[in-house]
């Protein structure tokens, strides 16, 4: 390991961050075209477009928006609201001044439309950036970092090499007071005995257990289970055998406990992120419609960076959290080398032992951490996905 | 040049390896967390699918990341292609209904 610190973003709330981001929020469908204009005009790799699409709104979009605004990786916010929505453009910039952090709010209807609206907005942003060009610098190490990780576009890598590699890192980050996410219960089918076997406490063990049934019961009324024929075909046996290859993925350290989405994390460790809805609402909302929606429900707990593992190659980024994109697959590390940040599939042809592809991911860590894009941020990548879901805040206390 | 055919051991205590190239009989060469380096494949076994390191007794369970991923159906010899014909999930009664070349579903009518 070449360099264990680097310089991160002060935050009022003792929190560090790895971007210093100024985030574009809009506030229903209707403002997203300029805010998103505001975000090109201005030029700048820190300025990023988050934003909820329905004009009604639903209390875990709200969370989710709110949870981004007080993200350690951000800096300020410029709210855009059309203004006949019920998302509240205001309210979130409150938020954002308890904060400490730069922000605004318009209406694009009080100020005069599309034109009067991106005049005002990129005079401000350019004030802005200013201020944030001052943010206090601090001290970070591995120990200050949340991650959090998951996989899409998997194949039989994934579970060889890549989601391997993630868990061995996982595992080196907790050991030194770092904290790792992880999520996919609907990805754990058969191995609540094996999670609930690595709780940290008889009370996570509760939780864990409460949120496998929930997700069980969820694939069983949405007919819907994390396996197809094309598993089997490519040499998975059981749904067992490709839940480990997914949950391998969180090493081998206690799990802390059960996060839901948009919730913080309470100490450093190793985390398990629900982001399956909740019951009473079946219906209201699907699990993960995205690998964009999974990546921003991790960011949401407050991951400063995200892993998403891909044997097959995904090419997507994520608006508040640089993303390190790793493939098990040699053959997919150079067939989409401009894409790929991580290759783990030299351990899978002798080319590297599982600790030395660990260490170097490590170091590739801490490069992005310390400020060097990552391909996705390179190529201008800015996915976000936020959905209409209907989940609790917490995992509902034990009724005796 | 063709590759040399290999197949991925994941922990020490597995009884099956994963096959990175496809696997003609004859010898192949371990990789991953095993004191052994070669096994001989007695039969055919696609990539990405599961080799046998040695004799399963039917009813045992099938070892890989150290854990269970269901158990044997029948007596599987070492070197010889582990999949739906001879495994089976602990859990899910469906899989084991699967077609074994392509895992499409035999039990949906479609009439």
């Amino acid at each position: 390991m070449n360099k264990t610190t680097w310089m991160g973003y002060a935050r009022q709330n003792g929190s560090k961050g790895i971007r210093n981001r100024l985030v574009v929020m809009y506030t229903v469908k209707c403002a997203e075209f300029v805010a998103r204009e505001l975000v090109r005009l201005s030029n700048s790799p820190d300025v990023e477009l988050i934003g909820f699409d329905g004009c009604t709104d639903n209390q875990y979009a709200v969370r989710q928006m709110i949870s981004l605004i007080r993200h350690p990786n951000v800096g300020g916010i410029l709210a855009v609201g059309l203004g006949c929505e019920y998302m509240q453009p205001e309210w979130l910039c409150n938020i954002a001044q308890e904060e400490g952090k730069v922000c605004n709010w318009f209406f694009i209807q009080q100020q005069g439309g599309t034109r009067a609206t991106i005049e005002v907005g990129i005079a401000w942003i350019r004030e802005a950036l200013e201020i944030l060009s001052h943010t206090p610098r601090v001290e970070m190490s591995l120990s200050d970092l949340v991650i959090g990780a998951e996989c899409g576009g998997s194949d039989y890598t994934s579970g060889l090499a890549g989601n391997v590699v993630v868990g061995r890192f996982f595992d080196d980050l907790v050991d030194r007071g770092g904290t790792a996410i992880f999520e996919e219960i609907v990805e754990a089918v058969g191995l609540d005995w094996y999670l609930t076997s690595r709780a940290a406490s008889e009370e996570v063990r509760r939780q864990i257990q409460y949120t496998y049934d929930k997700a069980l019961e969820y694939c069983r009324h949405a007919q819907q289970y994390s396996i197809s024929p094309g598993n089997f075909a490519g040499g998975l046996s059981t749904i067992e055998e490709k839940s480990m290859g997914a949950v391998v993925k969180s090493g081998s350290r206690p799990i802390q406990g059960v996060l839901k989405v948009s919730s913080p994390v309470p100490h450093p460790g190793l985390w398990l992120l629900d982001s399956t809805p909740d019951p009473y609402f079946m219906d209201f909302g699907i699990t993960n419609p995205s690998d964009n929606e999974g990546l921003l429900d991790l960011t949401s707990c407050g991951a400063h960076l995200v892993f998403l593992v891909t044997g097959r190659g995904n090419v997507v980024g994520n608006a508040i959290a640089p993303c390190i994109k790793i493939t098990g697959n040699s053959d997919t590390f150079e067939h989409m080398q401009e894409d790929m940040d991580f290759n783990a599939g030299k351990t899978l042809d002798g080319r590297q032992t599982m600790t030395q592809n660990m260490e170097e991911l490590r170091d590739l860590v801490i490069r992005v951490a310390s400020g060097s894009p990552s391909k996705s941020e390179a190529l201008g990548h800015k996915e976000f996905h936020i959905i209409y879901k209907y989940q609790e805040k917490e995992v509902p206390p034990c009724r005796a | 040049m063709d590759r040399i055919p290999t197949a991925f051991v994941i922990t020490a205590a597995d009884n099956v390896a994963t096959a990175l190239s496809p696997l003609d009989c004859g010898p192949v060469t371990l990789l991953g967390d095993t004191e052994v380096s070669s096994i001989t494949a007695t039969c055919e076994i696609p990539q990405g699918h599961k080799i046998a390191l040695r004799n399963i007794s039917a009813g045992e369970n099938i070892l890989k990341y150290g854990i269970p991923i269901g158990r044997a159906t029948a007596d599987i010899p070492a070197g010889s292609w582990v999949h739906l014909h001879v495994m089976r999930s602990n859990y899910d009664e469906r899989s084991s209904h699967l077609d074994l070349q392509t895992g499409a579903p035999k039990d949906t009518k479609y009439e």
